[in-house]
């Protein structure tokens, strides 16, 4: 199997259209007052989750080029992953400006004195890290720095997770299930992840 | 599902009432799911004919009422009340119901009751999330609700069968329900089938769930905050969508000042 180039542009676009295309439906109902009760929490809910499905998506990509021996799959991932940012961003920018409305001092003692924002706070800001670095121009210049920065995306993840679960009132199914599957794609990089415990444990026994 | 009902109608208010679209759309009731819209969805043939009540316990005379006694059994009046969810979030509701003191007054409280026990219907069958860990939100089923007996003859105390006019649906508590105004909304319990009167506390269902969050007073105080959001302002559901520019102050105890003295030398702090 292999992806075209005007197959992989088509792909892209798809994406493209679909991310920014739900967003702008569900943002134009939620203005107009089509979105139920609270359109304040139904939009809160709708970003936040469609940060973690993208977030998820985009470390879906690497296992599935090495499981289809394909590396056209990486291709996406960068795309992906912007928009897992993307999503995050409208999420922590409703909680500002319609949940808290401008509160700005409100915005402070929550991140500071409510665990689980906290915790979304430092995922928001590893995102916004990546995000930035996220172009070639950047790559090339990180050299070797490029790569350990972009590792943070799975602590980013299990913070995330910890945000979902932290923040529901006793439902903790569907953040359950979330945090299975992350931990399936994290099991893909058990090797990579394992790394540095392993070195330094080596070190440890090595130095007695 | 739903009809009229005859009532006397509230005096006006200068408070803005939520719309009736969104006070039937935006419930948690988690017999039904766990979204918001859910109980709408999922509830629709939900049978609350035949209905039975009990008021029991610590009573000299227990009562025991069926369906179309639950509208007979006081004169019914309109009560328009907030409603303050302990999600920080609230609503302007005209209920339709009677004060539960007249209730319990027919059915003569023992000297010795202290406490007034609900609790919920259970029926998996009608209601899925009872025995469905993926709807039911990890609750115990049925939801227990209860007050001191104090607070449930207060005039403000209403069972309500009824809002905006019409019978309860089926997604804000059929065919009677509790609503305590000064208390935030989880107290309110829904779809009553018995009312037990005790001399001790008795367990509460979000209490049970994670008591370090919900009290068994529950009293709406912006001076404590939930452990995990603080509850000093909240967002007030009208019309208008995402720009809808609603956010207050919330009161202590709602607004309703008269119950202040039901907990006069009480901590509230201690006693959330």
């Amino acid at each position: 199997m292999r992806f075209s180039h005007w197959q992989i542009v088509l792909l892209k676009g798809l994406i493209h259209l679909l991310c920014l295309g739900w967003a702008t439906l569900v943002y134009w109902r939620a203005a107009s007052d089509q979105l139920g009760g609270d359109p304040v929490e139904a939009v809160l809910h709708f970003t936040g989750i469609s940060a973690f499905n993208l977030l998820l998506l985009s470390l879906t990509m690497s296992p599935l080029a090495k499981m289809f021996k394909q590396g056209q799959f990486i291709r996406f991932r960068r795309l992906l992953g912007l928009y897992a940012f993307f999503y995050a961003f409208l999420h922590l920018a409703s909680f500002i400006l319609f949940e808290l409305q401008l509160e700005w001092r409100m915005l402070l003692a929550e991140i500071i004195e409510r665990p689980y924002i906290t915790v979304g706070m430092a995922a928001w800001l590893i995102l916004l890290a990546l995000t930035l670095t996220s172009t070639q121009a950047a790559q090339r210049k990180m050299v070797r720095r490029w790569q350990s920065l972009h590792n943070w995306i799975y602590p980013a993840a299990a913070l995330v997770a910890l945000h979902y679960i932290w923040s529901v009132k006793s439902d903790i199914v569907q953040p359950l299930i979330y945090i299975a599957m992350l931990a399936i794609l994290l099991g893909f990089r058990k090797d990579k992840l394992l790394r540095p415990v392993k070195r330094r444990y080596r070190a440890l026994t090595s130095s007695d | 599902q739903t009809r009229s009902l005859e009532y006397q109608a509230a005096n006006q208010t200068e408070q803005v009432l939520t719309p009736e679209t969104k006070v039937i759309s935006h419930n948690n009731f988690y017999e039904f799911g766990t979204d918001k819209t859910d109980p709408r969805d999922n509830a629709q043939d939900f049978q609350v004919q035949p209905w039975k009540l009990r008021i029991d316990g610590l009573v000299e005379q227990p009562i025991n009422l069926d369906y179309d006694d639950l509208f007979k059994a006081a004169p019914l009046e309109e009560r328009i009340y907030r409603l303050r969810c302990v999600e920080a979030w609230s609503m302007v509701i005209p209920w339709v119901g009677f004060e539960l003191a007249t209730l319990l007054k027919k059915a003569k409280p023992l000297s010795s009751a202290r406490y007034v026990a609900f609790e919920t219907l259970y029926d998996p069958k009608q209601m899925p999330g009872q025995n469905n860990p993926f709807m039911g939100g990890g609750i115990d089923y049925p939801y227990v609700e209860g007050l001191r007996l104090d607070e449930a003859m207060h005039p403000l105390t209403i069972l309500s069968v009824g809002l905006y006019g019409k019978t309860l649906p089926p997604q804000n508590g059929a065919p009677i329900r509790l609503v305590v105004p000064w208390k935030y909304g989880f107290k309110s319990i829904k779809s009553i089938v018995r009312i037990r009167l005790t001399d001790k506390q008795p367990p509460t269902t979000w209490n049970q769930l994670a008591a370090n969050e919900y009290g068994f007073y529950a009293n709406v105080n912006p001076n404590v905050d939930h452990p995990r959001w603080s509850q000093a302002r909240e967002r007030r559901i009208t019309k208008g969508g995402l720009f809808a520019d609603n956010r207050i102050d919330t009161q202590l105890f709602n607004g309703y000042d008269e119950v202040a003295p039901l907990y006069s030398g009480m901590d509230l702090k201690r006693h959330y």
